[in-house]
């Protein structure tokens, strides 16, 4: 079982360093969105503080989002798809091998690279080291909710936007949870319980994720 | 062993075949035959499970291949019109990938003699997005060297080949069957292969609308 899992993520990985143009392009995505809040806001510390939390969090969101709609589109197209789906293990095992590699390949990236980012808005260290721990703990469930919703755009003709309307509303809890987190951290408040529900979101959204993908896998091999 | 009854197929509003059924054994090959849109690829995609019959049943060793699951897909080897290999990934990682997905253990030199079988020596670690049609065929072909597991089906397996490369997968199927495989294949190439029994399904031109 482990080693599927692993045999999956260790070929999307090489299939994306194949592939950096996309991988890069969603991180430039994400710098150029955070940058021109500054740019455009003005020089204002206080004002940059207060944005911070929710600008970055909203740039990684839609960052992942980017990278989503491939997420099954070339295995659909290929034919790949049908043989995962006639591997002699379940199928949702296979779709959680590939959310991991998905968030190897956009959410960890987004995730360390934050901090660096979060310098324009004047934060202090903590809230920059909280604001990657958040990124770090949360992004998962964007990796795992967003699964749900490829394979249940997948063939269909424009499926890029109507993917953004079906999954940004399912990514507003942990939108809320992860810019809180930063947010309590900037205003000394603690982020404890933020990460608590952050992290049980990501469980839910790694583990139960996979399974309603994999029935939507099936009706789009049909 | 794999044996089907009342298959009916069921296209949007139009019916492609109904009331089809046969019976496979051990070293027997179905050869699905009809014109273009007979509902062939759709007979095999049902064979494998990928897609569900509108009527009828297909069961493997007198089980429903629904209830199987699992046990069924470990039996079984499709090989579609796609050719489901990666055009980033080499001939040699895709075929190495494709066992490891399958739950196979592959050695690299036995996928390294398969590929100089396809006649693929030299380019084992080219991305494939520089192969022509033809030898990307070969290389979904390949797997078939190894493969062990009983029941292939293989839809239009001859297509962009030559006839040498034609020649190595009629013995490769041919083989597969002395061993006591069975094979269910499409195909619109008069190709001979070395099969004891072949039952022959033709798809008759039987597509009719549904009256609404």
């Amino acid at each position: 079982m482990l080693k599927l899992i692993c045999a999956i993520i260790a070929r999307d990985l090489r299939l994306a360093m194949r592939r950096r143009s996309d991988l890069v392009s969603a991180l430039f995505f994400f710098i150029i969105v955070v940058s021109l809040f500054p740019l455009g806001v003005g020089p204002e510390p206080e004002l940059l503080r207060k944005l911070a939390p929710g600008v970055l969090w909203v740039a990684a969101l839609l960052a992942t989002m980017l990278s989503l709609p491939r997420l099954f589109a070339d295995d659909h197209r290929d034919g790949t798809l049908e043989q995962l789906a006639l591997a002699p293990q379940p199928l949702g095992l296979i779709v959680l091998g590939k959310v991991l590699a998905h968030w190897l390949i956009s959410g960890l990236p987004l995730a360390l690279l934050a901090p660096l980012l979060g310098l324009q808005f004047d934060l202090p260290t903590d809230a920059l080291l909280m604001l990657s721990v958040s990124l770090l703990i949360g992004t998962p469930a964007l990796s795992g909710i967003g699964a749900i919703g490829a394979a249940l755009t997948l063939g269909v003709r424009g499926g890029g936007v109507l993917l953004s309307l079906l999954v940004l509303p399912l990514y507003i809890p942990v939108l809320i949870f992860g810019a809180g987190a930063v947010d309590a951290t900037l205003t000394g408040l603690g982020a404890q319980a933020h990460l608590s529900l952050l992290g049980a979101l990501t469980l839910a959204g790694v583990f139960f994720a996979p399974w309603p993908t994999a029935a939507a896998l099936r009706i789009a091999l049909e | 062993m794999l044996e089907a009854t009342g298959l009916e197929c069921v296209r949007g509003e139009c019916r492609l075949f109904a009331g089809i059924g046969f019976r496979l054994g051990g070293s027997e090959m179905l050869f699905v035959q009809g014109h273009n849109g007979s509902g062939k690829t759709s007979l095999l995609r049902m064979l494998c499970g990928l897609a569900p019959a509108a009527a009828g049943e297909i069961r493997w060793r007198g089980e429903l291949i629904g209830k199987l699951g699992e046990d069924y897909r470990r039996e079984l080897c499709y090989l579609g019109h796609q050719n489901a290999i990666k055009e980033e990934l080499t001939p040699l990682e895709n075929l190495l990938a494709s066992a490891r997905l399958a739950d196979e253990a592959l050695a690299e030199a036995a996928a390294l003699a398969a590929l100089e079988a396809f006649g693929l020596a030299g380019r084992e670690h080219l991305p494939c997005r520089y192969l022509s049609q033809g030898q990307k065929r070969r290389v979904a072909l390949s797997r078939l060297v190894h493969e062990r597991r009983a029941l292939w089906v293989l839809d239009e397996p001859y297509v962009a080949l030559d006839p040498a490369a034609i020649e190595l997968v009629a013995r490769l199927i041919g083989a597969h069957l002395q061993r006591g495989g069975l094979v269910a294949l499409t195909t619109h190439q008069a190709v001979d292969v070395d099969a004891r029994v072949v039952r022959e399904l033709r798809l008759e031109a039987t597509a009719s609308w549904r009256a609404s």
